[in-house]
């Protein structure tokens, strides 16, 4: 029997109303006890003094990009899930536009033992919507439900035709699986590089305009409620997807959402003038005379205006959006420091996640419980893993739920160093700037799979 | 063609050049320049783009004489990097280069953007460690110098990237203005045609709005670029792109216009679907002899080349007493080679550049 105790921590648990100073016991990988002084009552355990520390579920990502197989040059499971334990996060789902593409029972099995054997954290994959992503025929849902993925996603591209994409959802109802769409309408973003504004116009860079993504977000809705399915919009980054979101909702329609630090972070400013967040200037004083060409800003759906960040906040806050999910979107240095068009589009995310959406609370826009609602029993409630088989109790710290803890720091200052990463990804908008609020440990089913240097184990 | 006059002036080097006598201090201008690079026109403030267009004059002084040459730049080495066709540019540099006395390399690299060869930061790293002072790069990519100037040390001059910036072309454009306006401010220029891929139009705008001009711009509804209007802007960014007027109707745009300036229109603009057709274009685009009646009596004709004659400006017009076409080539030469040595000597090393007084 192994028992790690975790004492005196401000534990918040959103899914269960817990806001309090407790100690957390972890019997053979479940929790067993939460409660102040129950720690003490534990003879022999591994322990952790978490005194000025929040404690709370293990994070949940349902968006992680873990390029194995087929791209182990960007990142592998192993340290894929390395930055995910370094970021909090506890569970990740791993989308499937590997190489091959999980689009087939063998495919998913391979990865599923490749994350048994090397993963640090749990790995939850998708499967694809498409065979071969192509968006041309259905891949087989049934097996791949067998398999054990948790979705269907042909993230990176959008399923296109709006009548495979009708069918897609219909045939998904029969395995209770989510369609995960990446909302961009490919002919609307042709050749586009970043969001199409007053940026892309000075830069001379092709545009992807918002409505690329709010037309999917439109069709996609409709499609649906034809179908009667759960359709998962992925990434959601304008104003108008948002409330096209939050008018299904108010219908009862079966549509949940993500939104990812960037979104809620940065806008298309970043692209040209570097440290250009929140607020009506771009932060650095910079008069907008010195322009630059960042890749590491270049991600799909590109950052947005002011206001559709303020908007994705906004429902964040609301819960039309139910969880902040990464997607994490690793790539090696010849993929970014290169041509921004001929640039990969993403950004290393996991292990910025927590400072980065801590802005948020320090900014006073939504509370920390929120927060972390919204990193753990937000993004399993959307899809309903707390009731697959052995994931019971998944992102809250019931008796008898999965021993996935994080630690959490929300004042420490720190500043970004991705050469620290243990992401293979080195490409965030992040390097060098400085966050509030930092990740000190992760539990991953009672095992410390990260802790800073100096936390007293 | 010009090219070839100047070709001619310098193949016919055979005796000493003119002497070339100390620096001076050129007259009564106070010299403004901090650049380590030419990238765009957006970085430069007002006093730098004189400063350039002032030395142009004395560069286009030097290419008058007998023996357009003077050993300004020599032991520098210009290499020209060019990943997109071009003939007039590249001329252009080359001849800027050559009479200045700097050995010049001209690298022609094909690309296509699926086929990612030596890559861009190889490619100046190597050139530099091979000893160029100043790579001049043309290239598809919007954004490409910055890159390459963000990772050598050699100088690095725009020559037009993608659909971004032509900062060269645009000095030039102003340089060929103001020798017959001598200034521009308060000076309507009225920029017609495609827009949103015009690397010289922003350039051009740039550089027209810090010497005091009226800019309008005009073309279809599909070529011109969202956020281009100041209303599209946030009002932290109204200063983030130069101001311009933006018309759909080419009738409005020349109207009381002192330059006129036609844009070259690719052809693949209607297989993207942003055009119906040429000949649509042409009918309520093209530059005509009519249209032009409503400019000023004393209007300029411009077009940055190489033009599409019937398409986006006629042919009569084209040749006709307002167009100065013919001079924007000729002025290329001296407007690159008041860059380069700008780049190589700074401010204060220019006058040697042109040997000035050497002639008297």
């Amino acid at each position: 029997m192994t028992t790690l105790a975790i004492h005196n921590g401000r534990v918040i648990d959103p899914a269960l109303g817990r806001d309090g100073v407790a100690d957390v016991v972890i019997v053979d990988g479940r929790v067993a006890r939460v409660g102040p002084g129950e720690g003490d009552a534990v003879v022999e355990a591994d322990r952790i003094d978490a005194t000025g520390l929040v404690v709370a579920p293990g994070f949940v990502d349902l968006h992680v990009h873990l390029r194995e197989p087929g791209f182990e040059y960007k990142e592998t499971i192993a340290t894929g899930t390395a930055a995910a334990a370094r970021g909090g996060f506890t569970t990740v789902c791993a989308m499937p536009n590997t190489d091959p593409p999980l689009d087939r029972r063998s495919a998913v099995e391979s990865v599923l033992r490749e994350a048994e054997s090397s993963g640090r954290v749990r790995v939850l994959p998708l499967g694809c919507v498409t065979s071969g992503r192509a968006g041309a025929e259905l891949a087989p849902a049934g097996e791949l439900a067998q398999a054990g993925v948790v979705g269907l996603t042909d993230d990176g591209d959008a399923v296109a035709d709006a009548r495979l994409m009708r069918h897609a959802l219909e045939y998904a109802t029969r395995f209770g699986l989510p369609i995960a769409q990446h909302c961009e309408d490919p002919a609307l973003v042709f050749e586009g590089h970043m969001h199409e504004g007053w940026v892309a116009a000075r830069l001379g860079l092709r545009g992807r305009p918002s409505s690329a993504e709010e037309t999917l977000v439109a069709r996609d809705i409709a499609l649906a409620e034809l179908a009667n399915a759960h359709l998962h919009i992925q990434h959601v980054s304008t104003a108008g997807s948002v409330a096209l979101i939050r008018a299904a909702r108010e219908r009862g329609t079966h549509v949940t959402a993500e939104v990812t630090p960037h979104h809620l972070t940065l806008t298309h400013e970043e692209v040209a003038f570097g440290p250009g967040t929140r607020g009506a200037s771009n932060g650095n004083g910079s008069t907008y005379r010195e322009i630059a060409y960042h890749t590491s800003a270049k991600v799909n759906p590109p950052l947005r205006e002011q206001h559709d960040v303020d908007a994705c906040i906004e429902a964040l806050r609301d819960g039309v959006i139910d969880a902040i999910a990464t997607d994490h979107a690793p790539h090696a240095v010849s993929d970014k420091e290169i041509e921004f068009d001929l640039a990969d589009a993403g950004i290393s995310g996991l292990e910025t996640a927590f400072g980065a959406s801590m802005s948020l609370v320090h900014e006073g826009l939504i509370s920390l419980p929120m927060l972390i609602e919204r990193l753990t029993s937000g993004p399993v409630g959307a899809w309903h893993l707390d009731q697959r088989p052995g994931l019971e109790g998944l992102g809250a710290l019931s008796p008898g739920a999965l021993g996935d803890v994080v630690l959490l720091d929300p004042d420490a200052e720190w500043v970004v160093d991705p050469e620290e990463f243990a992401s293979m990804g080195k490409n965030t908008p992040l390097a060098g700037r400085t966050l509030r609020g930092q990740v000190v440990a992760t539990v991953c089913e009672g095992r410390v799979v990260h802790a800073m240097a100096g936390l007293a184990i | 063609m010009t090219t070839e006059t100047t070709g001619t002036r310098q193949t016919g080097v055979s005796d000493a050049p003119e002497p070339v006598a100390a620096p001076e201090s050129p007259q009564g201008t106070s010299a403004s320049w901090e650049h380590d690079h030419v990238l765009d026109l957006d970085d430069f403030t007002t006093e730098e783009i004189l400063t350039v267009l002032d030395l142009t004059d004395r560069m286009q002084e030097v290419l008058e004489r007998r023996i357009a040459r003077v050993p300004a730049l020599r032991g520098h080495t210009v290499v020209n990097l060019f990943y997109e066709p071009s003939t007039r540019t590249r001329a252009s540099f080359e001849l800027a280069g050559k009479v200045l006395g700097a050995d010049v390399i001209s690298l022609s690299v094909a690309t296509s953007a699926v086929q990612k060869g030596e890559s861009l930061i190889d490619t100046v790293r190597t050139l530099r460690a091979m000893g160029a002072d100043s790579i001049v790069i043309r290239h598809a990519s919007s954004g490409a110098p910055y890159l390459a100037a963000r990772h050598t040390n050699a100088s690095i001059v725009n020559a037009g990237d993608g659909a971004h910036a032509h900062p060269t072309q645009a000095l030039l454009d102003l340089y060929t203005m103001r020798s017959h306006f001598g200034d521009l401010t308060g000076k309507r220029v009225a920029m017609i045609g495609d827009i949103s891929h015009s690397r010289v139009a922003r350039s051009d705008l740039w550089g027209l709005t810090a010497l005091g001009a009226d800019v309008v711009v005009c073309g279809p509804p599909t070529l011109l670029p969202i956020g281009l209007d100041a209303s599209q802007r946030p009002e932290h960014a109204q200063q983030a792109l130069p101001p311009v007027q933006i018309e759909t109707d080419i009738d409005r745009a020349i109207e009381g216009a002192h330059v006129v300036m036609a844009l070259r229109l690719q052809s693949e603009r209607q297989q993207g679907g942003l055009l119906p057709s040429l000949h649509e274009y042409a009918l309520h685009y093209q530059v005509t002899a009519e249209r032009l009646a409503r400019a000023q009596p004393d209007h300029l004709l411009m077009h940055p080349g190489p033009k599409n004659e019937g398409i986006e400006i006629a042919r009569d017009v084209a040749a006709g007493q307002h167009s100065i076409i013919e001079q924007q080539v000729t002025n290329g030469v001296a407007v690159r080679m008041a860059l380069l040595s700008l780049l190589a000597l700074g401010a204060d090393g220019t006058g040697a550049a042109t040997g000035e007084g050497g002639a008297a």
